[in-house]
């Protein structure tokens, strides 16, 4: 950028324009440090959790229970307890948002109902994922009477991440190119026979990576799971889908907040920190996996 | 195909079509060739066509027999492409569009709320102005229409697949990879993928939309050529901005301009001594 400021100079001198370039010049600073002002922050916030969780992160912390008051010990229960809430997550938002999707995208004649349906769906993914929270209690825990479970809380997170499975699969339907689509009507292809063999493949990896990016959010969501399931502690893991259980991101809530002991138990609350990141970054990154490999599969054209 | 019953359509098998007009019925034209009344594979009469509130073609009336090429030209957005959409009805696809009079082929008004549109579409094939193979390979190009219209037998479907890439003069050039992606064909050659992928259906009528602007002049000959070739089984029903092209390969020409046919013919006629000033400014260059 020495360069490009070197230039800038060069060329204020050439054309006398001195002030407009010393404008752009200020602009270029402004954003590039933004830029990295924005890393820095979230290389401290990273390197912080990891310089002091790494240290308590072995096997036993992720296979043990926690033990005498939640001193000592693991956060296996918790760990899986966000693994099969996500899972409850996933089967729930996935079809229901990919199907809605399909509709909203080929089916749904486009006009006043659509535009409708589209910014709620927007709107809905802006509001407080507390407000989810309570929601899911109200209708899955109480009038549905799942009471606190997995299954309340696994839909509740589903409801949260189908605004942004909905959006996201539909933005990969609508990018399949519509010659694809004539060409099988043309042969005499049903609406049904065209989106099965032409434009579901196509949108698979668009609708895969959307679907996981919202998973990633969910299983690193609280609030939802607060009023809808999720425990302080429980001595065994979950057994049935009706059961409690304990969450990745509670548990670090509570080991923050909560605790008696709570400078005792900071290791343990940075660890579960790392743990949630990491597995927040693995979702993350098979999103990015799964997307090239489909990417690379269609630019064979296969 | 149906070769029709009429033992004269067999020995005049270059006039498939016959010129349209309003009354086709006292149309010297008509009576000259000698056809009967009762049959036309496609018949247009006062065609109007809507995008909402937009006209696009007025009045349309067309009558064309079996086989053979027949031509549409005009200037771009004088729908001409919109009159070949509608034969096919892909302009269902369009939301809010409107279709005045009766369009019918085989003697079915394929507007008719009973009609299945798969087994129109099965019937009326169409190849785009693009060519658009799927991402798939170019076996599974080919037998994409017989395996969505139920059939499985894989000795079956090899068949129609070797039938149709040679009927799209391609089967040659390919025979050793058939399982290669289509994507990796010339643009030339991925039409006439496109060509064999719509044989592979068994269609009567074909339809194409300008199949060669996209495609350079040595593969468009060659299309040229399979057009010809074509003919003697298919009836043709092409969309060309190309007047030499249209010349060159077509039994019958249409003019077409802002909505309105202006005027239909056998080609060498249209050309050589068109009936409206328009069309002659338009052949001749004046515009367009």
């Amino acid at each position: 950028m020495e360069a490009i400021g070197k230039r800038a100079a060069m060329r204020s001198k050439s054309t006398g324009k001195s002030e407009w370039r010393s404008t752009e010049l200020l602009g270029y600073w402004v954003l590039r440090f933004t830029l990295v002002l924005v890393l820095f922050i979230l290389g401290v916030i990273v390197y912080d959790i990891v310089a002091k969780g790494i240290g308590v992160i072995n096997w036993e912390f992720l296979t043990q229970p926690p033990r005498t008051g939640m001193t000592e010990g693991g956060i296996f229960p918790a760990l899986v307890g966000t693994l099969y809430v996500t899972l409850i997550t996933i089967a729930f938002a996935a079809p229901f948002g990919v199907a809605a999707a399909i509709y909203l995208n080929e089916y749904a004649i486009q006009g006043r109902f659509t535009r409708l349906v589209r910014m709620s769906l927007r709107n809905l993914a802006g509001v407080p994922s507390i407000v989810f929270g309570l929601f899911g209690m109200a209708v899955f825990v109480k009038l549905f009477g799942f009471g606190p479970s997995l299954i309340a809380a696994g839909l509740t997170l589903g409801l949260l991440t189908l605004p942004v499975t909905v959006t996201a699969s539909e933005e990969a339907l609508r990018t399949v190119p519509r010659v694809y689509r004539e060409g099988a009507f043309a042969l005499g292809a049903t609406r049904w026979q065209v989106i099965r063999s032409i434009v579901l493949p196509r949108a698979i990896p668009g609708i895969l990576t959307g679907t996981i990016l919202g998973l990633a959010r969910a299983a690193g969501e609280t609030a939802p799971i607060l009023a809808t399931g999720a425990a302080f502690f429980l001595p065994h893991l979950p057994d049935s889908i009706k059961s409690q259980f304990m969450a990745l991101p509670y548990h670090l809530f509570i080991m923050a907040t909560q605790h008696h002991a709570i400078s005792q138990v900071r290791p343990i609350a940075y660890g579960t920190a790392l743990v949630l990141l990491l597995l927040v970054c693995i979702l993350n990154f098979g999103a990015v996996i799964l997307r090239k490999r489909y990417r690379d599969k269609a630019a064979k054209g296969l | 195909m149906q070769i029709t019953t009429n033992q004269q359509t067999k020995k005049d098998q270059g006039e498939m079509v016959e010129p349209a007009s309003i009354n086709a019925e006292s149309d010297p034209a008509v009576v000259k060739n000698g056809y009967g009344e009762d049959y036309c594979e496609v018949k247009v009469k006062g065609l109007n066509f809507y995008y909402g509130s937009k006209q696009a073609l007025f009045n349309v009336n067309l009558r064309a027999k079996e086989k053979g090429v027949a031509a549409l030209i005009g200037p771009s957005g004088c729908g001409k492409t919109t009159f070949l959409r509608v034969l096919n009805r892909m302009n269902d696809l369009i939301p809010d569009t409107y279709l005045e009079g009766k369009v019918c082929i085989h003697g079915e008004d394929i507007y008719d709320p009973s009609t299945d549109v798969v087994e129109l579409r099965k019937k009326v094939g169409m190849v785009f102005q693009q060519p658009n193979p799927f991402p798939k390979s170019i076996y599974d190009n080919v037998a994409y229409g017989p395996r969505i219209h139920g059939l499985k037998n894989r000795a079956r479907l090899d068949e129609i697949v070797e039938k149709s890439l040679r009927g799209g003069a391609l089967w040659e050039e390919v025979k050793d990879r058939l399982h290669d992606p289509a994507l990796s064909l010339s643009g030339g050659q991925q039409q006439r993928l496109c060509i064999a992928r719509v044989l592979a259906v068994q269609p009567k009528i074909l339809l194409m939309d300008e199949p060669t602007s996209a495609i350079d002049p040595i593969a468009t000959q060659r299309i040229e050529d399979l057009i010809r070739n074509l003919c003697t089984d298919y009836t043709i029903i092409i969309v060309t901005h190309n007047m030499q092209q249209a010349a060159r390969i077509s039994d019958y020409t249409g003019f077409f301009l802002q909505g309105e046919m202006i005027e239909w013919g056998e080609t060498a006629n249209l050309f050589t001594n068109p009936k409206d000033k328009r069309t002659e400014d338009y052949i001749t260059g004046r515009f367009g």
